[in-house]
């Protein structure tokens, strides 16, 4: 097997990175070295990372200049915290100045540190903000799924903010994660435990099948990089639409639509009934029959 | 976090340290290890940040043996660890060091 083909799921959010962005490109800002480590972990006296799990900095990709931030799952569920925060935040108001092709967002987190509390859930308002600052100044944000604790909370906000939303089939996405919509609601309301309801209901295929995110690529790093070099490009030659009122009335009209639709659905496979021909067929179909059947290009 | 610093002699330098290096990740069983170069120093400096009270004579068994296996004079190893067991420490010391200083044994 060739030593390229490395899961995106597998791999450490470092590993990710330097995968996804042209060989020797990465400079890393706040690099390990530098030890910006949460002072609330601290507190609490319970172990802390160098980098406080999120590794940010500058690269190129296929040659465009781009800032890139990655979440590592695996750091107390790539929650955000203070430090964690600002370091995503300061990447994407350095994007103001700096002006890359695109800021990428490797999004692998729970939401919120609730260590950190307040600090944690104000990192999160700071960052839906800088998202959008971002996208005003012209700039493409992509969020790019496929980590083994999803985009949920905080982190599924912003990455719904994002211009464009690539994941895998293993990628999750969503609000309440599954535990925590057992916890408020009961077991009869979401059994988080029964993993194959847990992806039908949060998984890339389903969030792609429902158009929350525009992209479903293979769990490799390299379908994420040729995604993501083909998206740079695509925002290259064809600039970001701007926001106004219009847009968003239009947006939240098809929302509601979308809403009447799937009313009644408990479950994927309901979604699944409407979208496709051989709705039972879906959870096996690869990435390029899950693409064509649905009609879409990658 | 019980927090303690050792400085174990090694058997020489490594010959080229290519980049400071991070390697592993702060996850229950799991660690992180930042090597970095003093070269004003030939001892290996280790300190060590463990969720694990009350293990620090396997941790210098551990680290004693790492410094015995590779010339790790002059490096500086600062390790986040979660309740790593001993084999996991092993390795990956041996991981960061062979990513640190490439195929120089």
């Amino acid at each position: 097997m060739s030593g390229l083909q490395i899961s995106f799921l597998e791999a450490s959010a470092r590993k990710r990175l330097i995968g996804l962005v042209d060989a020797n490109s990465f400079t890393e800002f706040c690099p390990p070295e530098m030890r910006k480590t949460s002072p609330h972990l601290a507190l609490l006296d319970i172990p802390l990372a160098l980098d406080d799990g999120v590794i940010v900095g500058a690269a190129t990709l296929a040659g465009h200049s781009i800032l890139i931030a990655a979440q590592e799952g695996r750091f107390y569920g790539g929650a955000v915290g203070e430090v964690h925060g600002a370091k995503i935040c300061g990447l994407l108001g350095k994007a103001l100045t700096d002006r890359p092709s695109a800021v990428l967002l490797l999004v692998d987190s729970g939401g919120v540190r609730l260590h950190e509390a307040n600090a944690g859930l104000i990192a999160i308002s700071e960052l839906v903000r800088s998202v959008l600052d971002v996208q005003a100044a012209g700039i493409p944000v992509f969020a790019l799924v496929g980590g083994s604790c999803g985009a949920f909370g905080g982190m599924g906000i912003v990455t719904r903010l994002c211009d464009e939303v690539v994941m895998s089939e293993q990628g999750r996405l969503g609000l309440s994660g599954p535990e925590v919509i057992e916890t408020v609601k009961g077991v009869e309301e979401f059994d988080s435990r029964d993993r194959a309801l847990v992806w039908r209901v949060t998984g890339g295929k389903l969030r792609r099948a429902v158009g929350e995110a525009t992209q479903l690529v293979d769990d490799l790093i390299p379908a994420f990089r040729s995604i993501a070099i083909k998206l740079t490009e695509k925002y290259q030659s064809q600039p970001l639409a701007s926001i106004d009122l219009d847009s968003l009335l239009e947006k939240q009209a098809e929302l509601v639509k979308r809403r009447a639709r799937f009313e009644r659905a408990r479950d994927g496979l309901e979604i699944w009934q409407e979208v496709f021909s051989e709705p039972s067929c879906v959870p096996d179909m690869t990435v390029a029959d899950f693409n064509r059947q649905l009609g879409v290009q990658a | 976090m019980e927090k303690f610093t050792l400085a174990l002699p090694s058997s020489s330098p490594p010959l080229e340290v290519i980049r400071s290096t991070i390697c592993g990740v702060v996850s229950s069983g799991n660690l992180e290890i930042l090597v970095e170069s003093n070269p004003k120093s030939d001892v290996c400096t280790l300190v060590v940040n463990t969720s694990a009270h009350g293990f620090r004579e396997i941790w210098e068994a551990v680290l004693h043996d790492f410094a015995l296996r590779h010339p790790a004079g002059g490096l500086g190893f600062t390790i986040n660890d979660a309740g790593a067991t001993p084999a996991v420490v092993s390795l990956r010391l041996d991981q960061a060091f062979e990513i640190c200083c490439g195929e120089a044994k």
